[in-house]
């Protein structure tokens, strides 16, 4: 067991050449960041997952959790697609459900930037993380995000819905708990039959305190008669999301059942072919996609960044161990970083005191 | 050494519980002068009453510098992480009951459950540009208990005192707060969310699982705790 920082950096120093030659440039950013923009983008949850502490001047930072978002920031402020990055540092997460587990550990990444060919730089990552990991007892975990807000988007249900759906696709508890709603099968709570048949419920409900207008309570009540008013979700449409979900398979199976599924569903089909042409970029990079495994799900309730392709690298002996390498397309992330302005992107992390602790290459 | 008994050391709380160990034929009292922290016990042998605020009593219990201590369960399971590793309740004492809720304006009639507060929230962000402020100072359990709820795009702002009041002097939207009659709550236009409270409290008495004991001590524990009948 007993991996020490020293043995922990030196293997982030080696990592990190095999980055370097695989052309990416070096960069570095501060163990400080400004807490507000983590906490705008991942929300309240992140405050117990990392240590954000108080300073009279800047106001409240945060002890990096990741490199990701620092990254994309200094990318879209100099620098041009396509761009390949790596870096190798301490990162910060506090365990409160895990003590056991390090509060404070390296990660070594690789980010590419690159406008054109999204299927050709999901390959390349996985590629360069595959070949890198390939020494140690691993079992490499792919996903697809894309292919489930693909399945969202196209549902025959209102904009809203779909929004909302959209909005909690990395909640995967409270995903459901909306689709069971707007499809009937979990009943309208008593208060909210009760309100919706007051002709007039803003009356007698009391003064109008705060910063929520009475107009923003008026407009919701609206939305709300004309969700009840919509009916439910066709059950056909919510089992096709449930038939996505439980796809596990090894690539080549996945995509003929996905090819299947998109026959009901024909907006499924960019996605479905957009994963294809990912399939084919991988294996013309020398990975065999006939085992290589895929995951619907995989990647929606921990991973909450990334919108595409996800990866994971899992120690094949060690389960009780955390994925020793995560990954995957952030293009959403670049988008509300750059205010509306994208920057098409994938990337990696490995964890190198994992990977010695794991042990024995194989 | 002795057993170190750590109970409240002012007000209701303080009287009550020296009421319920009374009744057990365990005496504890307050010496000295008013102003003076300082108490005895009687009716067991070996026992020592620390008096301290009940909100350092979770953090003395967890360090194993008292044995038992008398507190609610809000701030055990808000200030200990991992809290049932660290101590152990032995007795509810049937006082002290309060409960961690969340409340919204009663203006606002769209919301009663945790799903109408994430709605709610969403599009108050899109409007306000900003997140949904909810005023508590239980953050770590209000935390857990809305990512269990799926309430997203809220933040919480610290408010250590008069919480109810920070909606209507626009510093939130919303409260998390201890209540027991929800009267304070109501004067302020506030209504409880029609769900499960984040969490129903009452005066507990709590052992220690870290504190070391001697055999003398172990005596003494054993004999107050067979007396208390816990």
């Amino acid at each position: 067991m007993g991996v020490t920082i020293a043995q922990e950096r030196a293997e982030a120093v080696r990592l990190r050449a095999r980055f370097l030659e695989a052309g990416a440039e070096n960069v570095d950013c501060a163990i400080l960041q400004p807490a507000e923009t983590l906490l705008d983008l991942y929300g309240e949850d992140i405050r117990a997952r990392t240590y954000v502490t108080h300073d009279p001047a800047r106001g409240e930072v945060m002890l990096r959790p990741d490199f990701t978002v620092p990254v994309v920031q200094m990318h879209m402020e100099t620098g041009a697609a396509p761009s390949r990055y790596t870096y190798a540092g301490e990162v910060f997460r506090r365990q409160e459900e895990h003590p056991e587990r390090a509060p404070e550990y390296f990660q070594v990444g690789f980010e590419l930037f690159a406008d054109d060919d999204p299927a050709q730089a999901d390959a390349e990552v996985f590629a360069l993380f595959a070949e890198t990991l390939a020494p140690y007892r691993l079992r490499a975990v792919t996903g697809d995000i894309g292919i489930l807000t693909a399945a969202v988007a196209g549902l025959e249900t209102s904009e809203r819905r779909r929004t909302a759906l959209m909005r909690h696709i990395w909640r995967p508890r409270r995903f459901r708990a909306l689709l069971d709603r707007y499809s009937g099968r979990s009943p309208v709570p008593p208060s909210r039959k009760a309100l919706l048949a007051r002709e007039a419920p803003m009356e007698s409900a009391g003064p109008a305190i705060g910063l929520r207008s009475e107009a923003e309570i008026a407009a919701r009540i609206a939305s709300l008669r004309e969700d009840a008013a919509e009916g439910p979700l066709c059950d056909s449409q919510v089992a096709l999301i449930d038939t996505l979900l439980a796809v596990r398979e090894t690539c080549s199976f996945a995509l003929e059942q996905l090819h299947d599924i998109a026959v009901d569903m024909p907006a499924l089909r960019p996605a479905v072919e957009h994963f294809e042409r990912r399939c084919e970029a991988l294996a013309a990079r020398g990975v065999d996609v006939a085992t290589l495994e895929f995951e619907a799900s995989y990647g929606r309730s921990s991973m909450e960044y990334y919108d595409g392709f996800v990866f994971g690298f899992v120690p094949t002996a060690r389960p009780d161990l955390p994925p020793v390498a995560t990954g995957g397309r952030y293009d959403a992330l670049t988008e509300r970083l750059g205010n509306g302005r994208a920057a098409p992107a994938v990337g990696g992390v490995v964890r190198p005191g994992l990977l010695l602790q794991t042990g024995e290459r194989a | 050494m002795s057993v170190k008994l750590g109970v409240p050391s002012k007000g209701r709380l303080m009287e009550k519980t020296f009421d319920w160990f009374g009744a057990r034929g365990v005496g504890l009292t307050r010496t000295g002068n008013d102003r003076e922290y300082a108490g005895a016990v009687d009716g067991v042998e070996g026992v020592d009453l620390v008096l301290l605020s009940a909100g350092e009593i979770p953090r003395e219990l967890a360090a194993g510098r008292i044995h038992l201590g008398v507190t609610g369960t809000d701030l055990i399971r808000e200030k200990l992480v991992q809290w049932d590793q660290k101590v152990e309740p032995l007795a509810e004492l049937g006082f002290g009951q309060a409960d961690l809720i969340v409340a919204v304006p009663s203006c606002w009639v769209d919301v009663d459950t945790l799903d109408d507060l994430d709605a709610a929230a969403a599009a108050f962000r899109a409007q306000h540009g900003f997140r949904m402020r909810i005023a508590t100072k239980y953050h770590r359990l209000v935390r857990e208990y809305l990512r269990q709820g799926g309430v997203a795009d809220y933040q919480l702002v610290d408010s250590q005192g008069a919480t109810e009041g920070t909606v209507k002097n626009l510093t939130a939207e919303a409260v998390a707060d201890i209540t027991s009659t929800g009267d304070t709550l109501r004067a302020n236009h506030l209504k409880v969310i029609d769900e499960e409270p984040v969490l129903r409290s009452q005066a507990t008495l709590f052992r220690s699982r870290t504190a070391k004991l001697d055999e003398d001590e172990r005596t003494a524990l054993r004999t107050l705790m067979a007396k208390l009948d816990v």
